[in-house]
C-alpha cells in the first residue's frame, strides 16, 4: 500500500511533516474542577479534571504527596462501528497507566498531600493518535483545574510508512503496522516524559522520527499556550480587571 | 492551508460501514509547467514551447497505455484522479504510467487535482463516482486552461463521447485520441492505437467492414454478481485457468472449492479465456466428463466457419488447420473421472503484450489502407490475435509485440494492437530477443549512473582494504578454485589443510561482492531488479557490470581478492566441530576446471600439496554426501544441456549432456555445507527477516503424473518420504540408459520450485528444504550471479556486528517483495535457459528424429509427451543412430 505518493502527499493531503488540524476549546464539562475538549483531526477528545480533594479510600491516601489517578474510555460511538466496549480492558487500562504515570510526572504532588486527583479521559471520536490527543487534554483539563505544574505536557505521535518519517498518523496509517512512536515531552524544561514504540526500527531512523515526534509536541505546546493566554484574557475580562 | 471533509460510505464483509476521512485542500501544488511564472518551477517538466499540454482521461490511460509509451507522445498532465482509478482498475497499467512519470526523459506529470483547492470536486447529489471523477478531469483542464492563460493550448483527450460534449459546452477543447493521433501525421502511431468499443466515439472512416450477419460464438459471460453469489453458493468454482503447454485446446482450473483439477475442453468452453486469467467454473454433468472432445473442436469450428462471410482480404480467410498435439491424454481410464467444465465468467484477466507473427496471408490487393491480419503468438497457449494495420508488407516477416484489447462474444479470436517489431524471423538476435520479452528478462546495457558507481580500474587490494581489523589475511592459504572450464564469474574457491590433531580445516571463500555493491545506490538497485545473472546458449546477462563479474570480484588465479570466508573444522569423519565466518584476503592459487581437479585428482603419480588438498577435501566431500543421501536428499536431474558452440559462426553444432565428475560433487558438497551453516547463523541473528530458501515436500497430488507413467510401464515408486522416492528413484532401472534420466527428470517437473522466502513470513516447519533434506537452506555462495546470495552476504555481515544492517531488511513486507521478485525473476531465467535451447535449434535434430519417429514403440511417444525434455529425447534418438 502507498501512503506517501510519489508527489510527496499522504492519503489525507498531507505533508509528511505536517500534522492534522488541532483544535482545543477549555471548559466543556461545567461540573468539573477543570475540562477541555481536544481535537486532532477526526480524533476528538474530553477531558475532565477532578481535585485536588479528599482521598474516597482511605487506604490509598499518600501522606507525602497527592493521589493522581487517571481513567482512560472510548465512548462505545467513537468509532465507525458502534460496539460495545467492556470497561477497563486491556488497552484501555494501559494507556490509563501511561497517561497517569505522564501526568504524575508533571503535577507538582508534593505540594497537596494527602489528597487526590482525577483525571476523566473520554474518547468522543477516534481516528489515531488517541493516546496523544488525551495527554494534550489533560494537560489543558489540569490547567484549567489550576493544578500546579511544572511545566506543560504535550503529545504527538510520527511513525515511519514508505521509508518515510511521518507526523501524526491517523487511523489508516497507524493501522498499517508501521512503528508507532508516542513522545511526551515538557516543552519548557526540553525534557521527554513519555517514550512508547511497539515495533522495531533502527537506530538512526527511530531518532529522526522521534526528532519529528518532538517537532510536533512543540508545535502543540504553542498552541496549547496560546489557547490557555486567551482563556485567561476572557477569565480577566469577565471579572472586569 | 484548507480543510474539507469528505464523507465516503463504504462497504466491507458485507457490512455497510460509514467511514470519515479528513482530506486537506492545499494551495502549494503546481502546475508544473515551465511557463508558468506563479508556480514552483523547480519540479516543472512540461515543456514550454508551442505543443499542447495533453490532459487524458481514466479510459485512455488504461486502454492506450501503449500509445502512451511512444516518445512521440509528450507534454501530458496526469491527474492524481486518474492515477487512482487507473490504480483500481488495472494495477499493471498504473504501474507503467507511473514509471512514465519517473522518467526524467519523458514528459508527464502528475498533478494532484484532488488535494488542490480549486480542483477539488465534492460529489453531488445522484451523481455517480465516475460522472464525478469525468467532471473532476473537465474542472482541472478549465484550471489550467485559465491558470496558464492561453500561453499554452490545453487539450483533454477522451473517447467518453458524453464527457466530450460536456467539455465543449464548457469551452474546453477535447478531441479523441484518434483525431489527436491523426493530427499528428504519423501514420505508424495509429498501429499502436486501441480500437473503440461500442459506447465510445466511432473511429470515422476506419469503421468495421464485417458484415452484420455475425454468429454469436462464445456464450455471454455472466455477470459479476451472478458470479459471485455463485461461487457463494458453490455452483461456481473459482481458479487460475491454465492452458495445457502442448494442447492449447485444454487448460485445468486448480479449483479449492472442489479440491481438483476441472479440465476445460476446447475453446468453446474456455469461453474466451486465456492462460492465466482467474476464472469462474461451471462444473459440466457427470455424463459429459468425457476426453478426447478437445480433439473435435477443431472440426467443430470449421463447421460454423462454413456460413460466416468474410470481407475478401481480411485476416479470417487465413487457413484454419490446427495441428493438435495428440497423445496427451491418452489413458482414458484416469482422465474420465476427472471433472470437467466450462467457464462462465471472468474475475480478473491477465492479458499482456505476446510476442509473435503475423499469419502468412497474401497482400491485401490494392489499397494501401488498413489490413486486418491474425497474430500468432510464439506461446501456444495464446490464441491468434486479430490486430489491424497499415504497415502489413513491414511486418508480414518480423517478429512483433502484440497487445490484446477486447474479446467479444461475436468474434472467434481476440482483438489487439500492434505494440512494435523486434527483428526478422529466424534471425539469431531477434529470436534471442524473442525468449528474452517472453521472459520479462532486461538485457539493457547498465546505465550510466549504475556504472559509475563502480571502482576505479584497474582495481587491486588497497592497504587500506589489508589494515582493516574486520578482515583476516588468508593470503598465506593455498586457496584454489573448480569451475566449468571458461568460467570467468569465479565466486566460489576452496581450502583445505590438516591440523596438527588430524582434523582438516576447510575453508569456503566467496567473492566478497558486497564490499563493491551497497546498498541504496543505482548499481544495488539495478541488481536487485535483475535478480540473477541469465545464461543463454551463446550469451551471458550479467546481474552487475562486467568489470565486477569478471574482474573484480572474480576470485580468479594468482590476484589478491576479497572474499567471505566460512571456515570449519572438521573431523577425518567430516563432522563439523567448529564454524568460523571472517571477511578475508585470499589470493588464489589455482582456478582449476572440473576435468582439470578431476584428472589431478585420478593421477595417482601426482604428490603436490594441492593435489593433496583436493584429494582430503573429495574424501570429506564423498563422507558428506553419503550422509546427506542417508537423510533423503533427491538427486533429481534437470535437463541440462551443454551446446557446443562453433567459435566463428556462434552457431551451436551439437549439444551434448553435461557431464557430472566427482569434481563438481565435491564443490557442490561444500557449498550446500557452506550455505546451510550461514542459514543458521543468520537466522540465529535474524529470525524474524532472514531469506532463505525452500523447498516444499510435493503433495500426492503433484506426483501423481509421474506415478501415471512409472505405472504405465510398470513401475512402482514409493513416495511416502523423501528418502523413500530417493531410494525408489535408485532402483528405476529400464532397458533404456536414458530411461532412470528421464524418470527423474519428471520428478524434478513434478516438484514445486525452491524458492526464497522471508522467515518472518512462515514457521519454522516450513523452512525446510525437501530436496536437499536440509532443515534449513540459503543461498551465499554465488553473490557475483545472484542477488539473493548478495542479501545473505549483508545479512551475514550484520550478525557478525561488522556492518549495520540496512534498513530494508529489516522491514518484512520489502524483503518479502524483493524475495518474491528474485522468486520471479529466477524462474524467468530458468524458462529462457531450456526455452531458447527449444526453439531454434531442434532443427539441429530434426532430420534424425524424423528419420527414426516410426521405429519408436508408443511408450516412449507417450513418454515424450508426458516429459518436457524434448531435447532430451532427440539425445536419445540421435545416439540410437549412431548405435
Amino acid at each position: 500500500m502507498e501512503y506517501v505518493s510519489p508527489e510527496g502527499l499522504r492519503l489525507d493531503g498531507r505533508r509528511p511533516m505536517e500534522m492534522r488540524q488541532i483544535r482545543a476549546e477549555i471548559g466543556a464539562v461545567a461540573k468539573a474542577d477543570g475540562s477541555a475538549v481536544f481535537e486532532m483531526g477526526n480524533t476528538k477528545v474530553i477531558a475532565a479534571v477532578y481535585g485536588p480533594r479528599e482521598v474516597q479510600n482511605r487506604s490509598q491516601q499518600l501522606s507525602d504527596q497527592a493521589l493522581v489517578r487517571c481513567e482512560y474510555s472510548m465512548a462505545n460511538f467513537s468509532t465507525g462501528d458502534r460496539m460495545r466496549r467492556p470497561k477497563g480492558d486491556r488497552r484501555s487500562t494501559e494507556i490509563s497507566l501511561v497517561i497517569r504515570q505522564t501526568m504524575e510526572a508533571c503535577i507538582l504532588t508534593h505540594l497537596m498531600p494527602r489528597s487526590q486527583i482525577d483525571i476523566f479521559l473520554q474518547v468522543l471520536q477516534a481516528d489515531g493518535g488517541t493516546r496523544s490527543a488525551c495527554i494534550n487534554a489533560a494537560t489543558l483539563a489540569l490547567a484549567d483545574a489550576g493544578i500546579p505544574m511544572r511545566d506543560l505536557v504535550t503529545s504527538c505521535s510520527a511513525g515511519y510508512l514508505n521509508s518515510t518519517p511521518l507526523l501524526d498518523l491517523n487511523y489508516v496509517e497507524d493501522s498499517a503496522g508501521g512503528p508507532d512512536v508516542t513522545v511526551g515531552i515538557l516543552p519548557k524544561l526540553d525534557k521527554v516524559t513519555l517514550l512508547q514504540m511497539d515495533a522495531k526500527l533502527p537506530m538512526d531512523i527511530f531518532e529522526n522520527v522521534m526528532q519529528l515526534a518532538m517537532e510536533g509536541c512543540k508545535a502543540v505546546a504553542n498552541y496549547i499556550r496560546e489557547v490557555l493566554l486567551e482563556n485567561t484574557k476572557t477569565l480577566e475580562y469577565r471579572r472586569g480587571v | 492551508m484548507l480543510q474539507s471533509k469528505s464523507f465516503v460510505k463504504k462497504t466491507k464483509q458485507g457490512r455497510v460501514v460509514k467511514v470519515v476521512r479528513e482530506h486537506y485542500l492545499r494551495d502549494d501544488i503546481y502546475c508544473g509547467a515551465s511557463s508558468c511564472k506563479v508556480c514552483d518551477s523547480s519540479v516543472a517538466c512540461l515543456s514550454s514551447n508551442a505543443s499542447p499540454i495533453l490532459i487524458v482521461d481514466t479510459n485512455v490511460v488504461l486502454n492506450q497505455i501503449d500509445l502512451l509509451e511512444n516518445p512521440a507522445i509528450d507534454d501530458v498532465v496526469v491527474l492524481s484522479v486518474v492515477l487512482d482509478e487507473v490504480k483500481n482498475k488495472n494495477i499493471s497499467v498504473y504501474n507503467r504510467v507511473r514509471a512514465l512519470c519517473s522518467n526524467s526523459l519523458r514528459k508527464f506529470f502528475v498533478f494532484s487535482n484532488e488535494y488542490h483547492k480549486d480542483t477539488y470536486v465534492k460529489a453531488m447529489v445522484g451523481e455517480s463516482p465516475n460522472d464525478r471523477n469525468d467532471r473532476a478531469i473537465r474542472v482541472a483542464t478549465q484550471w489550467y486552461q485559465s491558470h496558464l492563460g492561453g500561453r499554452t493550448r490545453v487539450l483533454l483527450i477522451t473517447n467518453d463521447r458524453e464527457n466530450k460534449r460536456k467539455a465543449t459546452e464548457e469551452g474546453i477543447s477535447a478531441e479523441t485520441i484518434e483525431s489527436y493521433v491523426k493530427s499528428l501525421g504519423r501514420p505508424d502511431l495509429l498501429d499502436l492505437l486501441v480500437h473503440p468499443t461500442s459506447g465510445d466515439v466511432s473511429m470515422g472512416e476506419v469503421e468495421d467492414l464485417r458484415p452484420a450477419k455475425r454468429k454469436v460464438i462464445y456464450s455471454e459471460h455472466k455477470p459479476m454478481s451472478e458470479i459471485t453469489s455463485g461461487l457463494h453458493r458453490g455452483i461456481y468454482h473459482q481458479g487460475k485457468l491454465r492452458v495445457n503447454r502442448y494442447n492449447p485446446f485444454e487448460a485445468y482450473v486448480g479449483s479449492e472449492s472442489i479440491g481438483d483439477e476441472i479440465i476445460i475442453y476446447g475453446r468453446g468452453n474456455m469461453n474466451r479465456a486465456f492462460d492465466g486469467d482467474i476464472v469462474a467454473v461451471e462444473l459440466l454433468p457427470q455424463d459429459q466428463w468425457h476426453e478426447e472432445k478437445s480433439l473435435s473442436i477443431a472440426d467443430e469450428e470449421d463447421d460454423e466457419e462454413e456460413d460466416v462471410h468474410l470481407v475478401p482480404g481480411s485476416a479470417d480467410d487465413a487457413p484454419r488447420t490446427t495441428n493438435l498435439v495428440q497423445g496427451s491424454a491418452r489413458d482414458s481410464n484416469s482422465v474420465s473421472s476427472r471433472p470437467s467444465g466450462r467457464v462462465v465468467g471472468i474475475i480478473k484477466r491477465n492479458w499482456h503484450s505476446y510476442c509473435g507473427s503475423l499469419e502468412p496471408m497474401p497482400m491485401p490487393a490494392g489499397n494501401g489502407g488498413v489490413a486486418h491480419a491474425l497474430f500468432v503468438s510464439k506461446d501456444r497457449r495464446i490464441p491468434k490475435i486479430r490486430i489491424q494495420t497499415r504497415q502489413l508488407g513491414n511486418l508480414l516477416d518480423k517478429r512483433i509485440i502484440v497487445a490484446v484489447d477486447s474479446w467479444d462474444c461475436l468474434s472467434r479470436y481476440p482483438s489487439g494492437h500492434y505494440v512494435r517489431t523486434i527483428g526478422e524471423i529466424g534471425d539469431r538476435d531477434t529470436e534471442s530477443e524473442v525468449v528474452l520479452i517472453e521472459n520479462d528478462i532486461d538485457s539493457r546495457p547498465f546505465s550510466s549512473q549504475v556504472l559509475a558507481c563502480l571502482p576505479p580500474l584497474p582495481w587491486l587490494v588497497s592497504s587500506e582494504d589489508l589494515a582493516n581489523p574486520i578482515r583476516q589475511d588468508l593470503r598465506h592459504l593455498c586457496v584454489f578454485s573448480v569451475d566449468p572450464p571458461g568460467c570467468k564469474d569465479i565466486d566460489d574457491a576452496l581450502h583445505c589443510i590438516t591440523l596438527p590433531n588430524g582434523n582438516f580445516e576447510v575453508g569456503v571463500h566467496i567473492a566478497d561482492v558486497t564490499n563493491f555493491v551497497h546498498p541504496g545506490t543505482p548499481l544495488d538497485d539495478e541488481a536487485t531488479q535483475r535478480g540473477t545473472s541469465v545464461y543463454l546458449v551463446e550469451r551471458r546477462i550479467d546481474m552487475l557490470p562486467k568489470p565486477l563479474t569478471e574482474d573484480i570480484c572474480s576470485l580468479r588465479a594468482d590476484v589478491e581478492r576479497l572474499a567471505f570466508s566460512v571456515v570449519w573444522e572438521m573431523t577425518p569423519e567430516a563432522e563439523i566441530i567448529s564454524t568460523r565466518y571472517t571477511k578475508s584476503v585470499i589470493k588464489s592459487c589455482a582456478a582449476l576446471s572440473y576435468i582439470e581437479a578431476q584428472a589431478r585428482m585420478d593421477d595417482s603419480r601426482l604428490m603436490d600439496p594441492l593435489t593433496t588438498d583436493l584429494r582430503n577435501m573429495n574424501a570429506l566431500a564423498k563422507i558428506m554426501r553419503l550422509r546427506r543421501i542417508e537423510r533423503g536428499a533427491l538427486t533429481l536431474a534437470s535437463a541440462e544441456v551443454k551446446f557446443q558452440i562453433d567459435t566463428e559462426t556462434h552457431d551451436p553444432l551439437d549439444i551434448g549432456m553435461y557431464q557430472i565428475r566427482e569434481a563438481n560433487q565435491m564443490v557442490e558438497e561444500f557449498m550446500l555445507a557452506a550455505n546451510i551453516s550461514v542459514a543458521e547463523k543468520i537466522l540465529k541473528h535474524f529470525p524474524p527477516c532472514s531469506l532463505l530458501r525452500r523447498h516444499p515436500s510435493p503433495t500426492r497430488e503433484m506426483l501423481e503424473p509421474l506415478l501415471r507413467t512409472a505405472a504405465a510401464v510398470g513401475l512402482n515408486l514409493d513416495v511416502s518420504s523423501s528418502k523413500a522416492l530417493a531410494d525408489s528413484l535408485d532402483c528405476a532401472v529400464g532397458d533404456d540408459p536414458y530411461f532412470n534420466k528421464l524418470i527423474r527428470i519428471l520428478a524434478t517437473r513434478c516438484m514445486t520450485q525452491a524458492v526464497y522466502f522471508c522467515s518472518g513470513d512462515l514457521s519454522p516447519p516450513e523452512f525446510c528444504h525437501y530436496g536437499l533434506a536440509a532443515p534449513l537452506y540459503t543461498h551465499f555462495t554465488s553473490p557475483i550471479r545472484r542477488y539473493a546470495d548478495v542479501i545473505v552476504h549483508r545479512l551475514l555481515a550484520a550478525s557478525l556486528g561488522i556492518y549495520k544492517l540496512p534498513t530494508i531488511f529489516q522491514d518484512r513486507p520489502q524483503l518479502t517483495s524483493i524475495a518474491d521478485n528474485l522468486n520471479y525473476r529466477h524462474r524467468n531465467a530458468q524458462m529462457a535457459g531450456p526455452g531458447l535451447s527449444r526453439t531454434p535449434y531442434c532443427h539441429l535434430f530434426q532430420e534424425t528424429a524424423d528419420r527414426h519417429g516410426g521405429q519408436n514403440s508408443e511408450d516412449k511417444i507417450e513418454w515424450l509427451y508426458c516429459i518436457c525434455a524434448q531435447v532430451w529425447y532427440r539425445r536419445a534418438c540421435v545416439l540410437d543412430t549412431k548405435r
